[in-house]
Parts: structure tokens; sequence; C-alpha cells
């Protein structure tokens, strides 16, 4: 018993099995993701007036994780065009740099996480504002190497080159009301922030983790069925054109609105 | 049918060089966008005009070439008309039916429209 | 097919003629008719089990605050404190409730109809070896078993399952203490993916691996309804895993999606939250999901009956493009309903009118399938088999609860039904009486050609009758109930609710005509459960014991399901079927037989 059309298009569809599977897939992601992004426009225009915070993230470093998915977009394509002109070691060497700039991404993506999760607000007794990045935590004191905040400035963010000077200030810990770092539970746009760009990381991975087998162990399959091997190249390209699709309305969405 | 079928080397360097185009023309969107944003536009829905629009264009560059979608097969094209059909729908509603929300109700999540008493409901009684 | 010249495929054939050992053939079989029948094995384990969280419920409605006899002491023993003394605490009820709603819809309804029945089915009808990728099946099959695992397993945890219903609105959902809603949530993600990835197979099968010559109008009427219900499960399935994903985070990482600004938690407090999210969103999410899910639990409960109605009618189906414009049309439509399960949530008149307009719009496909079933009964010589009578009764008991829905669509009238007994009469109209009979109708069909035997006949009237009889003993009251506006979410039957009333007409009150129906709908409801025990034994016993079939087409029918040896051996056809005549050509003129199958 053998599955027709595995590799070879069905005659009336014009399609190969994978290929209708990997875009009814797809379809489904833009309903997630959709989902999300209603969830975002709920959101922000559910927020009283000036209090969805613009410009908490780094613009550049977006800029560069975005620059990075778009280059490895490009290498996924030509990886695959290669194998459709029969040249496996440029395959190799084009895909090869799709994983590099795949875990670049990752880890850009992690110092920008981690400088999230180490930027606090710390609110003291008598409801003076202080922000900025945890430098010392003893059991009675804080250092936080930041500036105070003005009222009213909260939302303002350093992307934009904050005017206040930087400096460290040590804080008492009974001065202290609640001290609270830029995680998701921060505010409701950390919150869509965090959760669309960790799934949307998730995705990267997966389809690392994908490209990576193809580009490993699963590359043997070149030598026994070579169409079989460039179909699943061109389905794992297709998954991977998506997740930089989403990253593209991402960027602008969350870095610069 | 479509060029698609041609398996022989030189069509697909016409290819990678539409490829390239299309790379570098992302790159510069890119660049466009953050542009936009760099040199603070007066107008805040003319930064999300401009934004969403490249965006838009890069989309379409990436889903059209990259994802062979300006020549794909009908069916393909009929499961994405149905998922965008569903897609703007979910969306439009659900932020229409945000938009028809009564004010002074708690649906609106802002702290000022929340301290705002609306009346008791009698419905509760 | 093709020919293979690898050496590594000539071996794998060679090696396809050993008998596969019990793991490989019934655990981890990548047979699509395997899954199936573990698909719906599963599945009536849990329709089991969620008829038995109910009948429970049903005894703390009836006789609030006393001991629940024989299985009391169970529930005190193996959930502890929630059930002391064998009395069922509201807590306990709660979590009942909600997890009664999420297995039968998630983890019954839903696998035995699309799951069990499209993968044992649809492949045979379109004259396919098996699903286009047989091992992501069997990873939905075990994507939805785990999902199943996480579920149960929650009502052993510190606090018990899930207590918020089975909508599972925020903020409440993310407010009640303990981890039962974190485990629904999971078990939630689980389940979705299954679905999912059974979406994406059954869709690509259908477009991919139909035999030659079945066009997309030679079709069975299932195989549509499959169809437009993957889609369904495709696209309405996502936007739920993303407000699963949400709620996810306002539970384990504190944030404030579905949380208001000003959330006030017990004693009036402020809950601790950054705020600023907003509860309507997530009701618009769910019911996202929610009310195309409706149409995931007709739609192929229709197919099984149409199929089921053509064969023992022995005529053609009346107006088959009718019926496929019109599940078309329900596909569509279905995605812009949701909302009028919302119109108490103060969403705004304009936007309530939409959907009450798009929600009477959609009726008329719904009544064009109907009609269209019912007018083929018109001249046909009818076999009244059990098949026959439980898909005969589909037809009023769906349009029961088809118009009892109308009401219910309209804003006006829905104000004061929301939330009574009156929701729950009418959707389990639909699903209960409605889509549970089809499946049993389709089980029974079905039967001979997965097993060799016939269930028996005699024990499968019974099994009919009284659940017919029962059934509406069930549910018919409760409309009463509901229109004197009895709520559907009170632990004790409304005991405390009616004795609020000060004269017989007070509002708020209740009549003890309607409190004593309370018993009715109970006793009704446990001979319900007594009524199936036929239904289970004559399952199993006929394994063994049932009548032979004497032909792999014992019912005489048309489609390529039946042009098969019996059972199915793996890859299904002798030989490569051919197409050459639409699915329904009974007692054409001219012919030798009765019957045409398609392929001939």
């Amino acid at each position: 018993m053998e599955i027709p059309y595995v590799v070879q298009p069905r005659q009336d569809t014009g399609l190969y099995n994978a290929k209708v599977g990997i875009w009814l897939f797809l379809a489904s992601e833009v309903m997630l993701f959709g989902a999300l992004f209603s969830s975002y426009i709920i959101l922000r225009i559910g927020a009283a007036p000036g209090e969805w915070p613009v410009g908490l993230l780094n613009v550049w470093i977006g800029m560069g994780n975005t620059l990075v998915l778009i280059t490895s977009s490009i290498t996924v394509v030509l990886a695959w065009a290669s194998l459709k002109m029969n040249n496996f070691a440029k395959f190799k060497v084009y895909q090869g740099f799709t994983i590099l700039l795949a875990m670049t991404f990752v880890v850009i993506k992690s110092f920008e996480y981690t400088d999230k999760f180490t930027h606090y607000e710390v609110v003291l007794q008598d409801n003076t504002i202080y922000d900025g990045h945890l430098k010392e935590r003893t059991p009675t004191h804080v250092v936080i190497h930041g500036h105070k905040v003005e009222h009213g400035r909260h939302a303002e963010g350093e992307a934009h080159g904050s005017k206040t000077p930087h400096t460290d200030i040590r804080i008492e810990r009974a001065q202290i009301k609640k001290m609270e770092n830029y995680g998701p539970w921060h505010n409701t746009y950390l919150a869509i922030y965090f959760t669309l760009t960790a799934l949307h990381a998730l995705h990267v991975i997966g389809g690392a983790v994908v490209i990576g087998y193809l580009w490993g162990p699963g590359s043997k399959l070149w030598k026994t069925d070579p169409e079989r091997f460039t179909n699943r190249i061109e389905i794992s390209g297709l998954f991977w054109h998506f997740v930089d699709l989403v990253w593209i309305f991402l960027f602008p969405v969350l870095y610069l609105l | 049918m479509s060029d698609h079928h041609a398996h022989d080397a030189h069509d697909f360097q016409h290819h990678v060089r539409r490829y390239l185009f299309v790379f570098w023309a992302l790159i510069v969107g890119t660049i466009i966008t953050v542009g936009a944003w760099y040199v603070k536009l007066d107008s805040m829905a003319l930064t999300v005009a401009i934004a969403l629009l490249i965006a838009s264009v890069k989309a379409f560059l990436v889903a059209g070439y990259f994802m062979h979608l300006i020549s794909e097969k009908k069916m393909i094209y009929g499961i994405l008309a149905a998922t965008a059909f569903f897609f703007a729908g979910m969306m439009y509603l659900i932020v229409w039916g945000r938009d028809q929300v009564p004010q002074g109700t708690i649906h609106l999540g802002s702290r000022d429209t929340f301290q705002t008493p609306g009346s008791p409901s009698k419905a509760a009684h | 097919m093709q020919p293979t010249t690898t050496h590594s495929h000539t071996h794998g054939a060679h090696e396809a003629h050993h008998e596969p050992g019990f793991w490989q053939k019934y655990v981890f079989s990548t047979d699509h008719k395997v899954i199936g029948i573990q698909y719906g094995v599963t599945a009536l384990f849990f329709l089991l089990f969620g008829f038995l969280l109910m009948a429970m419920m049903r005894w703390q409605i009836t006789y609030p605050q006393k001991p629940i006899p024989v299985v009391g002491s169970l529930l005190n023993a193996v959930l502890g404190d929630v059930a002391a003394g064998g009395i069922m605490s509201p807590d306990l009820y709660n979590a009942f409730g909600a997890m009664h709603g999420t297995i039968m819809v998630f983890l019954a309804i839903v696998p035995l109809a699309f799951a069990a029945f499209g993968n044992f089915v649809v492949p045979l009808q379109i004259g396919a070896v098996d699903m286009a990728f047989p091992r992501i099946n069997m990873v939905s099959y075990q994507a939805y078993a785990i999902g199943g695992v996480i579920m149960l397993v929650s009502f052993f945890i510190p606090g018990g399952a899930a207590q918020a219903g089975w909508t599972s609105y925020s903020p409440l959902a993310s407010w009640i203490p303990g981890h039962g809603q974190t485990f629904w949530i999971i078990g939630m993600v689980f389940l979705i993916t299954s679905s999912l990835l059974g979406a994406v197979n059954f869709i690509a099968t259908i477009i991919q691996l139909r035999a030659p010559g079945m066009t997309w109008m030679r079709m069975p009427f299932f195989v549509w309804a499959q169809f437009v219900t993957a889609f369904l499960l495709l696209l309405a399935f996502p936007p739920l895993e993303a407000a699963a994903i949400m709620q996810l985070m306002d539970k384990v990482a504190h944030t404030s999606f579905f949380l208001p600004t000003g959330l006030a938690v017990s004693g009036g407090e402020l809950a601790n939250i950054s705020g600023g999210g907003s509860p309507l969103l997530w009701q618009h999410l769910f019911w996202f999901l929610g009310h195309p899910e409706v149409y995931v639990l007709i739609l192929p409960a229709m197919g099984i009956v149409c199929e089921i109605i053509a064969n023992n009618t022995r005529k053609p189906i009346w107006g088959y493009k009718s019926l496929v414009y019109s599940v078309l049309a329900i596909g569509f439509l279905s995605f812009i309903v949701w909302a009028h399960h919302m119109y108490l949530t103060g969403m705004g008149t304009k936007i309530s009118t939409f959907f009450q307009t798009t929600t009477m719009i959609i009726s008329i496909p719904s009544v064009i399938i109907l009609s269209c079933l019912l007018i083929s009964l018109w001249g046909g010589s009818i076999r009244f088999n059990t098949p026959m009578l439980f898909a005969l009764a589909f037809l009023p008991m769906f349009g029961i609860g088809g118009l009892t829905g109308l009401p219910l669509g309209l804003n006006y009238s829905d104000i004061h039904l929301h939330d009574t007994y009156y929701v729950i009469a009418h959707f389990h109209y639909v699903v209960a009486p409605g889509t549970i009979f089809a499946l049993l109708a389709g089980i029974y069909f079905w039967y001979p050609k997965a097993t060799g035997r016939f269930m028996s006949e005699f024990w499968g009237k019974v099994h009919f009758w009284l659940s017919l009889i029962f059934m509406n003993a069930v549910f018919q009251p409760m409309f009463a109930q509901g229109m004197q506006g009895m709520l559907r979410r009170m632990s004790d039957g409304a005991a405390n609710y009616s004795l609020a009333k000060v004269g017989t007409d007070a509002i708020g009150g209740l009549t003890d005509a309607i409190m004593k129906s309370n018993i009715t709908i109970s006793h009704a409801a446990w001979a319900l459960g007594l009524a199936q025990i036929p239904f289970i034994i004559n399952f199993f016993w006929s394994l063994r014991h049932g009548k032979k079939v004497t032909s792999d087409n014992p019912w005489e029918a048309t489609t390529l399901d039946w042009q098969t040896p019996t059972p199915p051996p793996h890859g299904n056809f002798v030989a490569q079927p051919q197409v050459h005549r639409g699915p329904y050509e009974y007692s054409v003129p001219g012919q030798p037989k009765d019957f045409t199958p398609q392929n001939t």
C-alpha cells in the first residue's frame, strides 16, 4: 500500500499532499496570530489616554532582528533554489546560514528579554517612583541604575533618547511600597508583547529544529529520493517565510507604534 | 501552466535574481519604516499608516515571491481566500464590537471610565 | 501504485507482509480505520463518563444536601472534603458542571462525530488507501488521549477540576483558587492541537486522495459535511488557542489580558493586578470558536443521517446539490454569528442587531438541509432497521433543538431566556437526541463493516425506544423551567431561589410544579442511563456473537465504503476503485438491482 501524490503533484489540483497540508496549517496559524493581533488592538484602544507605553523597546535592536530574519528568509529560498539546480553543496551552505541566523535571532531576543526582566519600577512609600535597571539587591537595600520618574512621564521610554540622566540610586528596603520589574505582569502592553514575541520565538525555534534536522541527518534523503527531499525543503521554507511574515507585522506594531 | 515546472538551471538563475531583488526591497522597506519613525512625524495616524502600509508591502513580497503565492494553484488560493474572509471577519467584528460598547461600563477597562459611577443595575435584584 | 526501484522500498514492501505486533497494530497504528476505532472507543468512554458526572449532579439538584446514594461515599473517599458525607458541595457541583460540558463537547462528541467516523469512513468513501498523513493522524489521536488524561487527572489535584463552566469566562476562571483551570487550559491546548492536526489531515485527504472519477459533486454528503467541519476546526480553534494562552498567562504570569482595571475580589478589595484587560475579549475569542463548534457537533451528524436515510429509503437523496451548497453556506456563516451568545454582556445594540441578523440567516441553510432529508422520505420503501430509526428520530429532535434556538438568537427574547434551563434544553435537543442519536445510528450502521457482524436488531430497537422516550422526558420539561426563570448554574436546583417568592406570581419565585419537575427530569435521566446498558452489552457481545454478514455490502449501499473487503484490510481496496456515478443511485430504472454502486 502506498499513498499517492506524496512526491508528484496530483493532476487536477497540481499539488502534492504536503503542500496542501502546510498551507492548511499556515491558514490556522494566520488565525492564531490574527486572534492575538485582535487582542492587541482591543487592549490598546481600551487603554486609558496616556497609559499605553510607547518606546519601551529599543528600536535598533528590533530593526537588527528584522534584518536577521529577512536575511534568513533569502537564504532559505536560495537553499531551495540550489536543490532545484541540483547543487547540494550550495544548499548546505545557505541552509547553514539560515540556522545560524535563526540562532542569532533567538539570542538577541533573549538579551531583550533579560533587559526587561532586570528593569524595575520602584514605588516608594511617599509615592516617588524610580525607574531603572537593578544593579544590586541586598536584604536591606537595592541599587538601581536609572532615574526618578516625573509625574506624567511615566510611560516615556529609553528608546527615544531619554533626557533624564541615569545615575545609581540607592533605596532602602523599608522605603519601598512596591517594586516590580517589566515582566508581562507589569502592564497589558508588556503582557501582549511577551506573549506575541514568545509565541513567535517558539515558532522560530521549531522552524530552526526542523530546518536543522533536514540540514543534518534528514539530508540523507537527497541521495535516495532527491525530489522528495526538495519538497521537504520547500515545505519547511514555507513555514519559515510565514514566521518571517509574522515578524514583519510584529516589529512595527510592538516597537514603533 | 506556470513557469514553475521548468527545472533547468538557467530558469532558476532568473528566479534567483528575482529573489535577491525582493530581498533588497525588504531591507529598504525596513529602513524606510524605521526612518519614518525616527523623524517623528507630527501625525500619529500618518506614522501608523506608513508603518502598516510598508509592512503590508513587505508581507506581499514575502508571500508572493518567497512563498510563490504569485503563481500558486487555485486550490491554495481557495483555502487562503476562506482564511482571509474569516480573519477579516474576526478582527473587524471584535474591534467593532469593542467600539460599540456603551460608555461607563467595565468593558472599557480604563481607570477613568471605571471611576465614573454607573447607575446600579436593576436586573441584579 | 507507483512502481519503486530503490532498494529500501522493496525491502519495506517485503516487511509489510509480516503481521504487525499488538502495539504496532492497535496502539501505535497509522491505519485510519484503527485510529478511527481508537477515537471511537475513547470517545464513548468519555461520553459515559460525562453522563455519570451529570447523573450525580442531578441528584444534588433534586435532593439538595442529601448524600448521594451508592456513589456518595465513594466520591468522599476519592475526592475528599468536597464530597464530605457523600454530599456534593457547591464547589464540586461547579467542577462537575464545568467538566461535564468540557468532556461532552471536546472529549466525547467532537472526537466521536468528527475524528472517529471521519477517520473510519471518509477515506473509504472517497476511495483512498489511507489518510494523506498517516503518522500525523496517529499523533492527533495521541494528543487527544493526553488531553483527555490531563482533564481526568485534574479531578484529583488539590482544589479539584476547573469550576468556571465549559466557557471558562474570565475574570472568574482566572480567579478561582487552585490549579483546576490551569489543567483545563493545558488539556485544551492538547485537544486543540489534536483537532488542528486532524483537520489538516482530513482536508488534505479529501482534496488530494479522491479516487479517479470521484469529482466533488460525486462525493457522498457525509464527506462534504466532514470537509466543512474540518475547515471549521482548522480556522475557529486557533483563536481559542490564543485565548487559552492568554488565560494561562493571566493565571501563571499574572498578566491582565482579561482582568479589567478596578477588579474587586473577595470582600470588595481591589485585585493586585496591573489591570487594563477586557473580559469581553475572552468571550469574543471563546465564542469565535464556540459557535462554529456547534456546527462541528451537528454537521457530521447530518452527514451520517443523510447516508442512512438514502440507504434505507432506497431512493436518491432529494436535493443533493442543495445539501452541498447549504453545508457550505453554514460553514461560512457560522463564523459571523458568534456574539449571539453575548447579548447580555452589554456590548451595544448595533452589534447585537448585526449578530441577530446573521443568526436568523444561518437558520435558512439548516432548514434546507432538514427539509431535504425529510422530503427524501417521501415515496421511499423505508426499511425500519435500528440505524434508520435513530436517523429518523434525529430529524424531529434536531428540529425541536433548532426551532427553540430562534428565541435565543433574537436579542429581546434572549435577555429573558439567557442562562436558564431553556438554554440547556435547547442545545441538548440539538446535541443529545440530535447528534448523539445520529452517532448511535452511525455505530449501528457501520458496525458490520468494521467487525463483520451485525449488532442485535432487537436490543437495538429496545435501546432506541427507551432512549427516545427518556431523552424527551429529560429535556422537554426544562423548556418550561427555563421560561419561568430557573437559572442553569444553581447547585441546589433553585430551591433557595424558589423560597424567595412572596406570592404565587412574584418575580424570582418558581411554582411548585416547576420545582417538582426536577424530580421527573432526574428520574428520566437516570433511566436514560439504564437504557444505555442494552447498547453497551450489545456493542461488546456482538463483536463475537453477532450475526455474521453474508456479503461485503450487507445494507446494499452505493457508496465506496461498502465496496471493500470486510473488515477492510490495511490499504482498504482490493483494486483501485474507479468512480462512474453519483453517490445515491438507488432504484435507478433499467439497472439490474435497486442500488448501483459508485464504482460500477
